[in-house]
């Protein structure tokens, strides 16, 4: 491949978009979990779920802080970078985004300096409110951009004119296309699941520093339950969209499946190398007829191979073949460490186990890593189509020089992989604290603190607790 | 009705909301260095809760001028690629330092300079940009010179400069109105210079601009348009005036000089509007060549006219959560 303008911007869209999914991931998930502690701190006034409140709102204004920041390059890049594909697009995603910016970005905004500065500003019932609609504000989100990424995947509702500008005949089937409903259900789930194992990994993090921490406790237990449920409930509605994708994707699945002569019985490819050039795989292991059975839901079904369409129709195999594998193992993973965690739970071991929590541990980050593998699953496997079927990705990129990308792109690694670092640096020292429930009180003297001591008097508490 | 028309106004309206809204939490970055350590902490702690909310108002122009104009949208963001992308950068640094510095110990500074400069690179791109519309892009046989640094210009740097300055009077205006003693008393100090430097400016760009096209002299200086355009440079000079009065004699409507500096920004922004209509790109795009299909436009029509004076009923709500005065250092989260 020949580095030009356009490649340069692919790069650079893809490594801005990928840099900002994390943060959204966790804050859609963690917003949901901050309403239920709250309400339920409401509810039975038991100090533990105020402090998990208490304790995750710290984290979640931090990593809200960088969706924000990384999410408003996103919206500017469309015209920078794909002035062309703006240009033909901008009639069905203009209208989608223009919707997530007033029914969620104004939402969130808008109730987040409550939900976090205002808490001996309203009352209890209303700041309870101002955290659930942040809540709601992070979904609705979701279904704004779900809807605009899947109308790409699997236009409908609007045809290309002459001009090469897309006309909409429909909003509800643009809105309600085909892969949206599955979409939107996969990617809500994988940012509760990523949240659930964060919040997992970080309690057993705590129980192996303070084994009687009922704060961690509480928050290993409610994560587990979520992930005992989510967790096979992500893999059928994956296996669902699975379908979903064979029905208007199959050169999409040919890939993630490493497929390349139609095949009558395929099996499950468990491991392969594929070689674009030479369009077949090395090193193959596989279990016989188990994809078709899969994906046809019978053994001896035929899937569409790649090659039944030309070269330059194809996506890059191996990323999207690898990347499919990395998502698909640690949904597998997850289902057996809740699955693990039940059994402990029955048997009362699951505050004690230490192995248990240290695996917990290393699977911090585990919902990230297979979000963003799912991700370009989804986005080079949608390659080399940009709307899929009807724009290729090259012919949508701004005539920019490659230098001028490449400085661009050089000053956003450069940026990303700093703010990165300050942002775990970050996390680790608010994860890292235990959580204890007399740290409350702690919490409500300095807001005694606070509204008697002015500037001037106290020089020493200007600066906001954390 | 003329949908370009009505759509050119509600386009007008988010910018503006842009322009005031987060002109003023900007402007507080750039004045920085002109105040105390414990003050400038005391700066962005009263920003901290709304300086999300103002952003998205740059969200909205953005997605609004993608959805109801998208030529005027492709050309004018990849013509201005590096200024845009420099902006981002600088708004990424500045976003993050909210959340940084109250929680670092020992880089406290690095992100007040994070901040400070985030917040003045931002300002300077977006000044540039609007000088660059002013003078109109330059083109090649019909098709941007994509390579130029045509934005770069005398003239453009220098409205860069000028919303920089208008940017950081909002900001200690914002201070007058919300805190009081000695940093009050400070804050009317500068604003009060830097409204002189503001009246200054506005003559400055607003002649250097009838010289940089002969439609925008013609537009001013021909008759009958002088006397009723007279009105507008007038009014921006009465509300000059008035600003000036109300910090000279202060009352207990803190927030009027404020408001009058609000009204400067609306008239020459109608000024701006005056000098080019009915191009949205100046000389290149006007608002009828620009403007989307009807299928499009339907369909975010009823959402904008509902849900925008929702979202400035409960942003008012939420200034008035937080309203009075911000003498003490108040918690969070």
């Amino acid at each position: 491949m020949e580095i030009d303008g356009a490649l340069l911007s692919r790069i650079q869209f893809a490594w801005t978009v990928s840099f900002h999914i994390l943060f959204p991931t966790i804050t859609i998930g963690l917003a949901s979990y901050l309403a239920i502690m709250e309400g339920l701190w409401l509810k039975t006034r038991n100090p533990v779920y105020r402090a998990q409140l208490f304790f995750w709102i710290k984290p979640f204004a931090v990593t809200f802080g960088m969706g924000v920041v990384s999410g408003i390059v996103l919206s500017y890049e469309f015209g920078t970078n794909f002035s062309q594909f703006s240009l033909a697009t901008s009639t069905v995603l203009g209208p989608l985004l223009t919707y997530e910016v007033l029914t969620a970005f104004f939402l969130e905004a808008g109730f987040l300096g409550i939900m976090l500065f205002g808490w001996n500003r309203v009352s209890e019932r209303m700041h309870f409110v101002a955290t659930l609609i942040v809540a709601i504000g992070t979904i609705i989100s979701a279904f704004w951009i779900l809807a605009a990424n899947s109308w790409m995947q699997t236009p409908a509702g609007a045809v290309l004119d002459r001009q090469g500008v897309f006309q909409v005949v429909s909003w509800m089937e643009v809105i309600f296309n085909p892969s949206f409903p599955y979409r939107l259900v996969h990617m809500l789930l994988a940012s509760f699941l990523t949240v659930s194992f964060l919040i997992a990994g970080v309690s057993a993090w705590h129980l192996r520093k303070d084994r009687q921490n009922p704060v961690a406790c509480k928050g290993l237990s409610v994560a587990l339950w979520a992930a005992l449920i989510l967790a096979p409930l992500q893999a059928w509605v994956g296996d669902l969209h699975g379908l979903n994708v064979l029905e208007h994707q199959p050169i999409k699945v040919a890939a993630m499946e490493g497929i390349w002569d139609t095949e009558q019985g395929a099996g499950l490819r468990l491991f392969a190398v594929p070689d674009q050039k030479q369009e077949k795989n090395h090193f193959e292991v596989k279990i016989p007829y188990l994809a078709s059975l899969i994906l046809t839901h019978d053994a001896e079904g035929t899937l569409q191979g790649l090659k039944s369409v030309p070269a330059d129709e194809r996506p890059p195999v191996a990323v999207v073949f690898y990347s499919f594998r990395i998502m698909v193992g640690i949904g597998v993973l997850m289902l057996l460490a809740s699955v693990m965690g039940a059994w402990l739970r029955w048997r009362g071991k699951l505050y004690t186990t230490t192995w248990f929590h240290k695996g917990l541990q290393w699977m911090i980050p585990a919902g990230l890593v297979a979000t963003l593998a799912g991700w370009y699953v989804v986005e080079v496997g949608r390659q080399p189509w940009l709307v899929h079927g009807f724009l290729r990705t090259n012919a949508m990129v701004s005539a920019h020089p490659e230098q001028r990308v490449l400085f661009t792109l050089v000053l956003f690694v450069l940026v990303y992989s700093l703010l990165f670092g300050v942002y775990l640096y970050f996390m680790r020292k608010l994860l890292k604290r235990l959580p204890a429930i007399d740290r409350l009180d702690e919490h409500s003297a300095l807001k005694q603190n606070q509204l008697a001591g002015s500037l001037a008097a106290s020089p020493s508490t200007t600066d906001i607790p954390s | 009705m003329d949908w370009a028309i009505v759509w050119f106004l509600l386009l007008g309206f988010g910018v503006f909301m842009y322009v005031v809204l987060d002109g003023f939490d900007l402007g507080l970055g750039i004045l920085y260095p002109w105040y105390q350590p414990d003050e400038r902490l005391l700066m962005m702690n009263s920003i901290k809760h709304i300086w999300d909310g103002n952003e998205t108002w740059l969200v909205l122009g953005g997605v609004l001028l993608f959805a109801a104009f998208p030529p005027a949208y492709s050309l004018v963001l990849s013509h201005l690629y590096l200024p845009i992308m420099t902006m981002l950068l600088a708004l990424i640094f500045r976003g993050v330092a909210f959340e940084y510095r109250f929680k670092a110990t020992t880089s406290k500074h690095w992100w007040d300079f994070a901040f400070c400069a985030g917040s003045s690179i931002t300002t300077f791109c977006q000044g540039l940009m609007l000088g660059v519309l002013l003078q109109g892009l330059v083109l090649e046989e019909g098709t941007l010179t994509m390579s130029s640094w045509s934005w770069l210009t005398p003239f453009s740097v220098f409205t860069g400069f000028a919303l920089m300055v208008g940017y950081a009077l909002l900001g200690t205006l914002w201070l007058v109105w919300k805190t009081s003693g000695a940093i009050q008393q400070h804050s009317r100090q500068i604003a009060l210079n830097l409204l002189i430097g503001l009246a200054v400016l506005l003559v400055i760009v607003s002649g250097w601009s009838t010289l940089l096209d002969e439609r925008i002299m013609d537009r001013w200086f021909s008759f009958p348009n002088t006397l009723w355009l007279a009105p507008l440079p007038l009014l921006t000079a009465y509300a000059l005036w008035r600003a000036r009065q109300a910090l000279m004699v202060p009352t207990k409507r803190e927030w009027l000089p404020f408001a009058w500096v609000i009204a400067v920004f609306g008239l020459s922004f109608l000024g701006l509007v005056v000098s080019v209509f009915p191009f949205l790109i100046p000389w290149q795009l006007t608002l009828w060549e620009a403007i989307a299909p009807a299928k499009s436009l339907n369909f975010i029509l009823p959402g904008v006219l509902i849900l925008v004076p929702v979202i400035l009923g409960y942003t008012l709500f939420g200034y008035r959560v937080f309203s009075g005065k911000l003498d003490s250092v108040e918690g969070g989260y």
